[in-house]
C-alpha cells in the first residue's frame, strides 16, 4: 500500500501489493573485534586457552570444550578448501552475479573462512589454490571487508597492490 | 501413524490461504479413517519455516482454530528445511510419552509471496548472518561447495548427480501430488542453466506451496479406528555447526555395519558429509533394531534438496559407504523396479530412494516437507499408494519397513524415522 493507492494484481482471488521494509540497531558484541580488525589488514581467529583448538571464523567460547577462546591473528595466505562459482543467488546479491566463493583454510587454524574469490577466471579455480586476502580501502564494517585473490596473480591480469 | 494427507504441492495456490490448504490435507485424513472422530483428537503440533513467508507471526494458531481443534494443546516447531521431521518427531513424542493419545501433525509453507530470488534470500537468512550472510548468501552455492570437496575427495561425478534428476522426476510421473513431474535425460540436466558450479537448474528443488498432516495415535486408538495403522518403530535426530566452515576434521561416526579401518584415511564429516544425519540415522537404528539398513529397509524417503544431498545422504544412511554414494545411484540400487528412466541400470530397483519423486519432484514447501514424506511412506507400507496416487507403479512390492528423512541447513538439524507395516 502506498499513499497513491493499492497496486491490484488480481481480483479473483484478490492479490494486492504490500511492501515491508524495516532498520535494525545491529551490534557485533563478542565478535566486534573481528570486524575491527579487517578495517586495520587484519584476520583474526580465535584460539581456545584451553584445548588449542584454533578458529579461522572466531569466536569467543570453545564449541568443544566450552572454555573461552583469546583473538589470534591469522595469516594474510590460505588455500581453497573449496569453491564455487554463483550464476545466480538471493536477491541481495544478484546483481553480483557470477561471483566465486570459497571456503578457505589456514595454516594453523582448524576450520575454514568464507569468503569470495576475485581475481581470477571460474574455470580456473581449483582446491588447494594458494590465495592471498585483500581489504577493502574504506571498511563497510562487513565480513566482505576482506575477499581474497590468487598468491600468484592469473598471468592475464594487472598486478594489484596488497593492504 | 493411522491416516495422513497432502495439498497438492504447487508453484502457487492463490485460491487458498495457509488455513485452507491445511484444511484440505487434514479431511482428506479423516476422510481415509471413517471409524476416527475428531473428538479423540487432543492436541496438536504445527509446523511451517519462516515467518518472511508467511509475514503472519503464530500463524500455527490460526490453523488450530481453523481446523477446529481450540482449546486443546497446540505448538508450533520450527527448524529450517527439517521443521516437518521435527514436527512429526513432535507428535510422536506427545504419543510416545503418554501425554496424548492421538497428535495431529500438520504443516505448511506459502513460497509463492515473493519472486524466487527473494525466496533464496529468505532462505540464506538461516546462515550465519554476520559471516555467511553477507558474502553472497545463497543455500544453492553452499551445497555447491560441499560437493566440489565430495568430487575432490570420492570422484564423485556430475553425470552420477544428474542421474538423481533424473530417477526422481521419472518417479514423479506417477504422483499426482508432484509439482514438477517429467522424464528427463543425463544430457538435459547438464545443460540445464548453471545456477552455482556444478549444480544446474535440475539439480536443485523448486519453491512450492503446500500442506500435509499426519495422524498419529497410541496403539489402542489406532487399533480401534484404523485397519492398517504404521507402527513408528525408531526416532532419532542430530545436529551440526551453523557455520559449515565450522565443521571439524575427525573420525567416523560408525554404523553397526562398519568398521574403523573401512575409513582409515577419512577426515569427517568436513564439509562433504553431514555428522547430524549420520547421528539422526544411528539413534533411529538402534531404536528400531535396524543391523544393516540395506538389508533391512524396503524404501527411503530422504530430503534431495539438491541431487547432490541425495547422494551425501546414501552414505549418512548406510545405504552405502562413505565415498561410494556416486556408484550407489550409478548401479541403479536407487531407482524404481520396473520405470523405464532411458538409463543402463545393472542393479535397479534393489532399495527405491524417493520413489515418491523426493524434493527435487514433488516441491519443498518446507514446513509440509517433512510431513508429506511421512506420508508417502504411511501410503507406501499399509499398500495403498494406487488408491491414494490413482496408480500403482510406485508401490513398493512388500514394503515392510521404511524411512523419512528429512534435513535442515547445511546439516544444521537433520530426523530420521523408521516407519513399519503392521504384522
Ligand atoms: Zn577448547
Amino acid at each position: 500500500m502506498t499513499e497513491k493507492g493499492t497496486i491490484l494484481y488480481s481480483v479473483d482471488p484478490l492479490i494486492i501489493h504490500d511492501h515491508y521494509e524495516i532498520d535494525y540497531r545491529h551490534s557485533y558484541a563478542e565478535d566486534s573485534p573481528f570486524f575491527i580488525g579487517l578495517s586495520k589488514g587484519k584476520l583474526l581467529g580465535s584460539r581456545c586457552t584451553g584445548c588449542g583448538y584454533t578458529y579461522a571464523t572466531p569466536r569467543s567460547h570453545c564449541m568443544d570444550c566450552g572454555a573461552p577462546t583469546a583473538w589470534q591473528e591469522l595469516p594474510l595466505t590460505g588455500r581453497v578448501h573449496t569453491f564455487t562459482t554463483c550464476h545466480y543467488g538471493g536477491e541481495a546479491f544478484l546483481k553480483e552475479t557470477p561471483f566465486t566463493l570459497i571456503l578457505a583454510e589456514f595454516d594453523g587454524a582448524d576450520t575454514l573462512l568464507l569468503s569470495r574469490l576475485k581475481g581470477i577466471e571460474p574455470e580456473a579455480v581449483r582446491i588447494g589454490l594458494p590465495v592471498v586476502a585483500r581489504f577493502a580501502k574504506t571498511p563497510s564494517f562487513r565480513v566482505t571487508d576482506v575477499w581474497f585473490e590468487p598468491d600468484h596473480p592469473h598471468p592475464s591480469l594487472p598486478p594489484r597492490g596488497g593492504g | 501413524m493411522i491416516s495422513g494427507g497432502i495439498t497438492k504441492f504447487a508453484k502457487a495456490h492463490p485460491d487458498k490461504d495457509f488455513r485452507l490448504m491445511v484444511k484440505e490435507a487434514y479431511d482428506y485424513a479423516l476422510r481415509d479413517v471413517p471409524r476416527f472422530s475428531t473428538d479423540m483428537i487432543e492436541g496438536a503440533v504445527g509446523s511451517y519455516f519462516s515467518d518472511h513467508f508467511t509475514r503472519q507471526l503464530k500463524a500455527a494458531s490460526m490453523v488450530q482454530d481453523y481446523l477446529g481443534l481450540c482449546p486443546r494443546p497446540s505448538k508450533r516447531i520450527e527448524g529450517g528445511g527439517a521443521t516437518g521431521g521435527l514436527c512429526f518427531q513432535s507428535a510422536w513424542e506427545a504419543v510416545a510419552s503418554g501425554r496424548m493419545n492421538c497428535c495431529v501433525a500438520f504443516g505448511f509453507e506459502t513460497m509463492s509471496r515473493v519472486n524466487t530470488w527473494k525466496g533464496n534470500e529468505f532462505i540464506a537468512l538461516a546462515s550465519d548472518t554476520n559471516f555467511d550472510f553477507p558474502v553472497g548468501g545463497f543455500y544453492t552455492g553452499y551445497y555447491a561447495m560441499m560437493v566440489q570437496r565430495h568430487m575432490h575427495e570420492f570422484g564423485t561425478t556430475v553425470e552420477q548427480m544428474a542421474m538423481v534428476s533424473v530417477k526422481n522426476h521419472a518417479n514423479a510421473l506417477y504422483n499426482p501430488y508432484a509439482q514438477k513431474a517429467k522424464r528427463l535425460t543425463v544430457k538435459q540436466v547438464r545443460e540445464s542453466p548453471m545456477v552455482a558450479t556444478p549444480l544446474t537448474m535440475e539439480d536443485i528443488c523448486t519453491m512450492s506451496d503446500g500442506a500435509a498432516v499426519c495422524l498419529l495415535a497410541s496403539e489402542e486408538v489406532a487399533g480401534k479406528v484404523c485397519d492398517r495403522p504404521v507402527k513408528i518403530t525408531g526416532v532419532g535426530s542430530g545436529s551440526d555447526a551453523m557455520r559449515m566452515a565450522d565443521r571439524p576434521h575427525g573420525k567416523v561416526i560408525l554404523l553397526p555395519h562398519e568398521r574403523e579401518a573401512d575409513y582409515a584415511h577419512l577426515r569427517y564429516p568436513g564439509v562433504h558429509s553431514f555428522r547430524g544425519g549420520r547421528t539422526a540415522a544411528k539413534l533411529a537404528y538402534q531404536m528400531a533394531g535396524i543391523r544393516n539398513p540395506m538389508e533391512q529397509l524396503s524404501f527411503v524417503e530422504l530430503h534431495d534438496a539438491y541431487t547432490s544431498s541425495e547422494i551425501q545422504t546414501y552414505e549418512d544412511l548406510g545405504l552405502c559407504k562413505y565415498g561410494e554414494g556416486g556408484r550407489f545411484v550409478e548401479s541403479g540400487i536407487p531407482f524404481m523396479p520396473g520405470v523405464d528412466y532411458g538409463l543402463e541400470l545393472p542393479k535397479q530397483g534393489r532399495l527405491p530412494v524417493n520413489p515418491s519423486g523426493g524434493l527435487l519432484a514433488c516441491g519443498h514447501p518446507v514446513g509440509a516437507t517433512g510431513l508429506m514424506q511421512a506420508v508417502f511412506a504411511f501410503w507406501q507400507l499399509q499398500r495403498t499408494i494406487s488408491k491414494h496416487l490413482g496408480n500403482d507403479t510406485l508401490q513398493v512390492k512388500n514394503a515392510e519397513r521404511g524411512l523419512i528423512h528429512s534435513h535442515a541447513g547445511t546439516g544444521t538439524y537433520i530426523t530420521v524415522s523408521i516407519l513399519e507395516a503392521a504384522e
